[in-house]
């Protein structure tokens, strides 16, 4: 079996310093495999949130080791971190797309980050990935003009275009009504499986639970299995 | 190996300021408004510069002589005319022209007023000016109470060149004698100067019956062909006592832009009022591009998120700097052509758009704009990644 693209062992992380101090992760043990999709739910304030910004590189591990795609997150510098979350994708809850930039050029700065490619073929992946997610006559529009789902979908389609080889998603359907939600995650579990790429979703919406190979449960910085849909009721 | 910068890519820098009409209007406005203030006081500055040895640079003459006692046009003291007989002697001159140089008070034959006319007295016959018009109209002046006006005297001293031109013999008065307009010039006015008039030394010593015997403002020196002029000054230098000074044509020019440069509050003032604009340009631009990087710090951090190098978005914001400043110079650019004109027509100064100026005036507004954008930077430390999860 090839290694696994996340491997946590006994994180541990705080917030604050001195008297303020204050955990938000209990000795955070998981794994995730190449091409599994992995849910993580759980009650807001738990540590959701902290253990996605270990993951993705985005904060410094401080106890406890955290291995992304065969790195070792503690002690790492700046630019190895920047380096690596090049190869990890991520959809915020917020579409956080560029305000200036058209559907087709956000998504071109995901592209962008690929190296030795032309800027034709860029582009021209960058359409590809948006015909993708359905937005294909969308292309030159703002995110101004698009709707809540279409700026999502905009940002899967910018996630992907950088080829990651790990996805983190954040509440991806949170804005979203339930028929386009539904629509967001088979297509980010369809297109992500085709890419190989392991997904770790952070979500508290039980009507896409179905798509997940595996289900974590988090409570106060601790992290447990989850057996199946039944086990968040 | 900023991936902003390899190859092609988005132009980020570009569209953050031209998907944002309105602010970008009003940094261009800034921008423009300092460059147009910088052009002013700079054009005022070397105006004044160059408006006050308009009429050096008339003679026809390699050296000249003046008094050390002399201080700039405005204060031009005596020294024997020997001096220039003496002069001759050198092998290498080939001819000299004595001139009287004052300021002297011209009565408007409208209003009654006066005021100071600089008046130059010589031999009509002599060949002061390099320009031969000048030389030839010099001739009408051989008949005493004669001068020739400088139209582009400012218009305090009165309607000469209209009344002239319509044919009517225009006479005034100065310091109380009576005087004929017998052709008009141009010269220009100076700061120093508002207006200038020609004379024969005669109708001059008329004017000014007080002047001590033989007594000169300049001393005009021509030199013979293949003659090194920097042998014959140190010749005459040796030469000549002490009571005049020797310098070529450009050091006489220069002699007199230094005046205005040192011995007056002018240079400073100007100089004060270019960095003045410069200041106010930082100002705006530096405002223009801390709120832009502010307003969209969440967008900075995410693209540091999806593993952009900051440096790479410091280079955005560089950019950006770099754009503006080339946008925000065009206008000024253009606005400052246009109020040289304004001014060429208001005050008869010679203010004029020259290379050298828009070269130093471009590279404030590059140094404002890259400098301020080096200020926004700092905000730019604030994009956290791990905050927009």
């Amino acid at each position: 079996m090839a290694s696994p693209s996340v491997a946590v062992v006994g994180l541990n992380h705080w917030f604050g310093s001195g008297a303020n101090q204050r955990q938000v992760l209990v000795n955070v043990g998981l794994q995730i495999q190449p091409g599994e999709v992995v849910l993580l739910t759980g009650p807001s304030g738990c540590g959701k949130t902290t253990l996605l910004t270990l993951i993705g590189a985005l904060r410094q591990v401080t106890a406890g080791s955290v291995r992304v795609l065969g790195e070792e997150l503690k002690g790492s510098s700046r630019a190895q971190r920047q380096l690596l979350r090049r190869q990890i994708g991520m959809i915020f809850q917020g579409h956080n797309l560029l305000r200036c930039l058209t559907a087709e050029q956000n998504v071109q700065m995901g592209a962008d980050l690929l190296p030795n490619l032309s800027y034709r073929v860029r582009r021209d992946q960058s359409r590809d990935w948006l015909r993708a997610v359905g937005l294909g006559d969308h292309l030159g529009k703002l995110p101004h003009d698009l709707s809540g789902g279409q700026k999502q979908r905009v940002a899967i389609a910018r996630a992907l275009a950088a080829n990651p080889r790990l996805l983190l998603a954040d509440e991806p359907t949170a804005a979203l009504d339930s028929r386009t939600g539904r629509e967001v995650v088979d297509l980010l579990k369809g297109l992500a499986r085709d890419q190989g790429c392991a997904v770790l979703m952070v979500t508290h919406d039980p009507r896409i639970l179905d798509v997940a190979d595996r289900l974590l449960c988090m409570e106060d910085g601790q992290l447990t299995e989850a057996n199946g849909p039944d086990a968040i009721q | 190996m900023s991936l902003l910068w390899r190859g092609r890519g988005i132009p980020l820098a570009w569209l953050l300021l031209t998907r944002q009409p309105a602010r970008l209007t009003i940094a261009l406005a800034g921008i423009a408004f300092a460059g147009i203030l910088m052009f002013m006081q700079l054009g005022f500055r070397d105006g004044l510069y160059d408006a006050s040895v308009t009429i050096h640079k008339l003679f026809d003459a390699d050296l000249v002589l003046i008094s050390p006692r002399s201080v700039s046009s405005i204060g031009m003291a005596g020294f024997p005319r020997r001096r220039l007989v003496q002069v001759m002697a050198d092998p290498g001159v080939a001819g000299t022209s004595p001139v009287h140089w004052n300021l002297l008070l011209w009565r408007n034959p409208q209003t009654h007023a006066n005021r100071s006319i600089l008046t130059l007295g010589f031999e009509p016959t002599d060949p002061l000016f390099t320009d031969p018009a000048l030389r030839r109209q010099s001739l009408a002046l051989s008949q005493l109470g004669r001068v020739l006006f400088d139209e582009q005297s400012r218009p305090e001293f009165g309607p000469i060149a209209k009344w002239f031109r319509e044919g009517r013999i225009v006479e005034t008065e100065v310091v109380g004698k009576r005087l004929r307009v017998a052709g008009l010039v141009s010269i220009g006015a100076s700061f120093g100067a508002d207006g200038n008039m020609l004379t024969s030394r005669e109708t001059y010593l008329m004017l000014q019956p007080n002047t001590p015997a033989g007594s000169i403002e300049l001393g005009l020196i021509r030199l013979k062909p293949d003659t090194n002029p920097e042998q014959v000054t140190a010749r005459l230098k040796g030469m000549l006592p002490n009571d005049v000074r020797v310098m070529n044509k450009q050091e006489f020019i220069e002699f007199e832009k230094n005046y205005w440069r040192t011995s007056t509050a002018i240079g400073f003032i100007f100089t004060f009022g270019t960095a003045m604009g410069f200041v106010v340009g930082c100002v705006i631009v530096y405002q223009i591009l801390y709120s832009d990087v502010s307003d969209h710090l969440p967008e900075y951090a995410t693209l540091m998120a999806m593993g952009y190098r900051l440096t790479g978005l410091l280079a955005v914001v560089a950019r950006e700097g770099f754009l503006l400043a080339i946008l925000g110079f065009l206008p000024a650019w253009l606005a400052g052509e246009g109020l040289y004109i304004l001014v060429r027509t208001g005050t008869k100064l010679p203010v004029y758009m020259d290379a050298q100026r828009l070269i130093v005036v471009f590279a404030m507004i590059l140094l404002m704009c890259l400098g301020s954008a080096a200020m926004a930077m700092r905000k730019l430390a604030d994009a956290d990644p791990a905050e927009i999860f």
